[in-house]
């Protein structure tokens, strides 16, 4: 699997926002069937990271290679007609818009001619329901049920069978489990087997270590915008990867600290770094 | 809550429907008022077609997430407009009809260029256009005519078209709203055109990465309803014979009160063609259908303010039920 | 709860206390816009209305309308602030006003007792617009649009049920004229004075008492105010009642100072307060603005309205110009409050 080209690559890649650099030298590589975890703490510098993946900013430095090939975004849309695709965290669908016209919002099927082209409610439907229950997901059934009905678990999965609909090759899912109980987040992670199952190239950028370790085969952990470690499944423990991802300060070394402080204020918890 | 009357209840217009008939019935109850001339009477009709061809761009408007009281201006500017031009100036209509709508365009563009421009909300730009055109029309008219009302005389054909009565009673405006109703309808429920509506009120961003030049549409969407409602005044120019420049501040809260009572979402993203028309016909049973009943007419307002309030509260379960609708076979 | 009530991006640069950094400061404070919009409106109509402007006619002409747009401002401003917004204002005014007429005017019932049942209309419309808006997921434009119908109508159908038509006329006693109604010098409203008084204690309550930043925190984030144990249920009722109340402040001191009250009048305050909130630096969607910036912003309104009559310019042409500053007022606020967020960054990196 790993003599195959990359699908996306990316090469030394520096973003900066005016004086601020944001991501430094980062080089990545994702293949067709294969689940890259992107680990990192709030404000590492995954949210730039994605986006520039996605196509909304562009590297300041570096190149992105796709197929092999150097490419430029000109933009999100682009880098959709590309087929690399971003599912955020709530779905980025639509919740009082029925199944059938969230999944098919910007690219709507219509029949009839002319100027009276019609929106083709049925073939819409039809089409979104079978995406989504050939991702497993068999109890959405009615396309004219409301996005907003349904649980965050469904939303997700009908976000991705989205994207899959549409051609994507790279699936980008931002923090897709952070906001699902444990029975919704092993929902999706099953969709994001099957993705994988499909020869999809999937990121998967959490902060749950745990979901990580669940699909992933290949792991990037971010620190203030550097890849601080760059492993394959199996290399790590759960306990090293979250102590690589506090910054390289041990959770056990952390925890003693509290305690101490604790210990010699009469038990309040030290006030918040600034 | 399956069958027909299920899917019914979905549907935005839903409540609209009940509170029109509600209202009905509240008048036959307590104001004795007799159906057959209510239902013959033209006043209520026309004053729901002038509020109605308003606020349906506007509903579409609130339904893509924005807002825009600039319309209470925008309704003296248009019959401004044209009594000007081809009153005052004795210019052919068609240049004044032309000049009434392109002043439209020109505020809706305005509008929804600085909408897009900006992060400012849309009630506050539109703010400042209501002002600002009060002022452009009051002082202009002022310096061009020496006077805040101009008279106009239209040809038979203009009149026809845009000012006559039908029946003796009935505005012609009516004719024009029933179509406009069902263009609108056609353009947010059959094309996909409405379908970026809906997803721009829903989420603006996501609207915008799947593709949709939100931008273009929002713009668009103002320019409709400054238009509309330049229309209006310049119907009622023609139909009246003279304009004025003050009028069209009620309009501002009544096509508001009329849009949300018809089941739209005032934050966006949810709402039907078929319920703001309800939304218009209810509000203007309330406020002229109150002078075929016993009851003094000084109370509507009271009634509108608490049929809104009720209409919103209404509207909102109904909107849960439909969003928490699974159909029975698959549970 | 024990860090600063004002809402500044951040405290003085610890080094030195150039006076670059001091200018830098003052940009940065949410008055900042609207003070430079005043003082460039006063010096506008200063040179074109000349003499008569700045004579105290020509003051008193505009702080007469800055001071009951003011008092209606301040809690719209801080309702704003929290991100909610009150039209029915519009009607309470006038069901203020008549509430009075009627008791003290209509009943001849002591003065007092009118008083008071105006100002009560008020606080019961506030606490009915706070309640809703608490209960349900309404947005407060159209909660208090309904209850601006609903006033209207009730304001309407009770006067001419009693008193047989749409004006009721008050004789003042002598002391409630000269509490409420009088004319200072002959010209400036007591009103004015009024003014100052509320101006005073909206400063304390926004920017002294700890209560000013409960406000801020539910106009910045609601839900997390909650969690912070800010009781927000209770503040937004006490919000609308407080404008509630002062509305029906300017409603009551306007039957003493007219001597009647009519039931139509309070229509134009409704975004006439709005704009002069907006001008004077407050975000529409909330979490940010000050009392000086209010009052800034009413003054501006007032000058601008009232200033146009002393200048040989179309007095039409004023709503122009409101339009303009308005849109200008939004746009460099935006900017201004993008400068303060933008500094503070910079100095947590």
């Amino acid at each position: 699997m790993s003599d195959k080209v990359p699908i996306l690559e990316l090469q030394k890649v520096d973003k900066s926002f005016g004086p601020i650099d944001v991501l430094f030298d980062i080089s990545l590589k994702v293949r067709a069937g294969e689940v890259l975890c992107l680990l990192g703490d709030n404000g590492a510098g995954k949210s730039t990271l994605i986006k520039t993946l996605a196509g909304v900013h562009k590297p300041t430095r570096g190149t992105i290679l796709l197929d092999g090939k150097p490419v430029e975004f000109s933009g999100p849309r682009n880098a959709q007609e590309m087929g690399i695709s971003t599912v955020h965290q709530f779905g980025g669908t639509f919740p009082l818009m029925s199944i059938g016209r969230s999944f098919f919002v910007g690219v709507e099927p219509t029949k009839g001619w002319g100027p009276f082209k019609v929106y083709d409610r049925k073939k819409a439907n039809e089409i979104a329901v079978k995406a989504v229950q050939d991702f497993g997901i068999t109890r959405i059934d009615d396309g004219d049920r409301l996005v907003g009905g349904l649980s965050g678990g469904e939303r997700q999965s009908l976000a991705i069978a989205r994207a899959v609909h549409f051609g994507a090759r790279v699936l980008i899912l931002d923090e897709p489990t952070a906001a699902l109980g444990v029975k919704q987040a092993a929902h999706v992670l099953r969709i994001v087997n099957e993705a994988k199952r499909r020869g999809l190239a999937v990121i998967f950028i959490t902060h749950q270590v745990m979901h990580a370790m669940t699909v992933g085969d290949h792991f990037a952990v971010l620190i203030r915008g550097a890849i601080a470690a760059d492993f394959r499944r199996g290399e790590k423990t759960r306990e090293e990867i979250t102590d690589l991802m506090a910054g390289g300060e041990t959770m056990a070394d952390l925890e003693a600290q509290v305690e101490s402080y604790m210990a010699s204020h009469e038990g309040h918890p030290p006030p918040p770094a600034q | 809550m399956s069958g027909l009357f299920g899917q019914f209840i979905r549907r935005p217009e839903f409540g609209a429907m009940l509170s029109f008939v509600a209202v009905i019935a509240f008048y036959v109850a307590f104001g004795g008022v007799s159906l057959s001339s209510l239902f013959g009477a033209a006043s209520w009709i026309n004053f729901a077609a002038n509020l109605g061809i308003v606020a349906l761009p506007v509903g579409l408007l609130m339904i893509a997430g924005e807002l825009d009281i600039s319309i209470g201006a925008m309704i003296p500017a248009g019959s401004m407009s044209i009594a000007i031009l081809s009153g005052y100036y004795d210019l052919p209509i068609v240049v004044g009809i032309l000049g009434a709508l392109a002043f439209g365009v020109l505020v809706g563009l305005a509008n929804g260029f600085l909408a897009v421009r900006t992060s400012v909300p849309s009630l506050i730009i539109t703010l400042g256009t209501l002002v600002a055109v009060q002022g452009l029309v009051l002082a202009g008219s002022v310096m061009l005519t020496g006077a805040a009302s101009v008279p106009l005389n239209a040809p038979a054909w203009a009149k026809l078209v845009f000012g006559q009565l039908i029946f003796g009673k009935f505005q012609v405006i009516i004719l024009w709203w029933f179509a406009l109703t069902v263009i609108f309808g056609f353009v947010l429920h059959a094309m996909r055109y409405g379908n970026w509506i809906f997803a721009m009120g829903g989420d603006e961003v996501s609207a915008r990465n799947a593709g949709i030049p939100t931008n273009r549409l929002k713009i668009a969407l103002f320019v409709l309803s400054s238009t509309a409602a330049s229309f209006v005044g310049m119907c009622g120019a023609i139909q009246f014979n003279s304009a004025q420049v003050s009028g069209g501040m009620n309009y501002i809260f009544n096509t508001i009160v009329s849009i949300v009572v018809g089941g739209v979402l005032l934050t966006g993203g949810f709402g039907s063609v078929a319920g703001i028309f309800l939304g218009a016909l209810t509000f203007a049973v309330v406020s002229q259908g109150i002078y075929f009943t016993d009851i003094d007419r000084n109370w509507s307002n009271l009634i509108i303010g608490v049929m809104l309030l009720a209409a919103v509260l209404m509207n909102n379960t109904f909107r849960e039920i439909a969003m928490r609708y699974v159909p029975k076979k698959s549970k | 709860m024990s860090t600063s009530n004002r809402i500044e991006a951040s405290p003085a640069p610890s080094g030195g206390q150039s006076i670059k950094a001091t200018i830098g400061q003052l940009l940065r404070r949410p008055e900042a816009g609207s003070l430079l919009g005043l003082i460039a409106v006063f010096a506008f109509f200063a040179i074109l209305g000349g003499k008569v402007f700045l004579a105290s006619a020509g003051y008193a002409s505009w702080l007469n309308v800055a001071a009951e747009i003011g008092i209606v401002a301040l809690p719209i401003g801080l309702l704003m602030i929290a991100g909610e917004m009150d039209i029915s204002i519009g009607a309470v005014i006038p069901a203020a006003s008549l509430t009075v007429a009627i008791v003290s005017g209509h009943y001849g019932l002591p003065e007092p007792v009118g008083i008071l049942a105006g100002l009560a209309v008020g606080l019961i419309v506030g606490s009915f617009n706070g309640y809703i808006v608490n209960r349900t997921a309404v947005p407060s434009l159209i909660v208090t649009i309904g209850s601006m119908f609903g006033v209207m109508g009730l304001t309407l159908g009770f006067t001419v049920l009693i008193a047989g038509s749409t004006g009721v006329s008050l004789v003042p006693s002598a002391a409630g004229k000269a509490i409420l109604g009088q004319f200072i010098g002959g010209m400036f409203e007591v009103t004015i004075v009024w003014w100052l008084l509320f101006v005073a204690a909206f400063f304390y309550l926004l920017h002294i008492s700890p209560k000013g930043n409960w406000i801020l925190a539910l106009g910045g984030d609601k839900v997390s105010a909650r969690n912070a144990g800010i009781p927000t249920a209770r503040l937004t009722v006490a919000l609308y009642m407080l404008s509630g109340f002062s509305a029906a402040f300017v409603g009551v001191s306007q039957v003493f100072v007219y001597q009647s009250a009519q039931v139509l009048a309070g229509q134009s305050f409704i975004f006439n307060s709005i704009m002069c909130v907006v001008i004077g630096g407050v975000v529409l969607t909330g979490g940010a603005g000050s009392v000086v910036g209010i009052v800034f912003g009413t003054l501006t309104f007032a000058i601008v309205n009232q200033g146009i009559y002393f200048t040989g310019i179309d007095p039409n042409l004023g709503s122009i110009i409101i339009g303009a500053l308005l849109l200008l007022a939004v746009m460099t606020n935006d900017k201004f409050r993008q400068m303060a967020v933008s500094f503070a960054t910079k100095k947590k990196k």
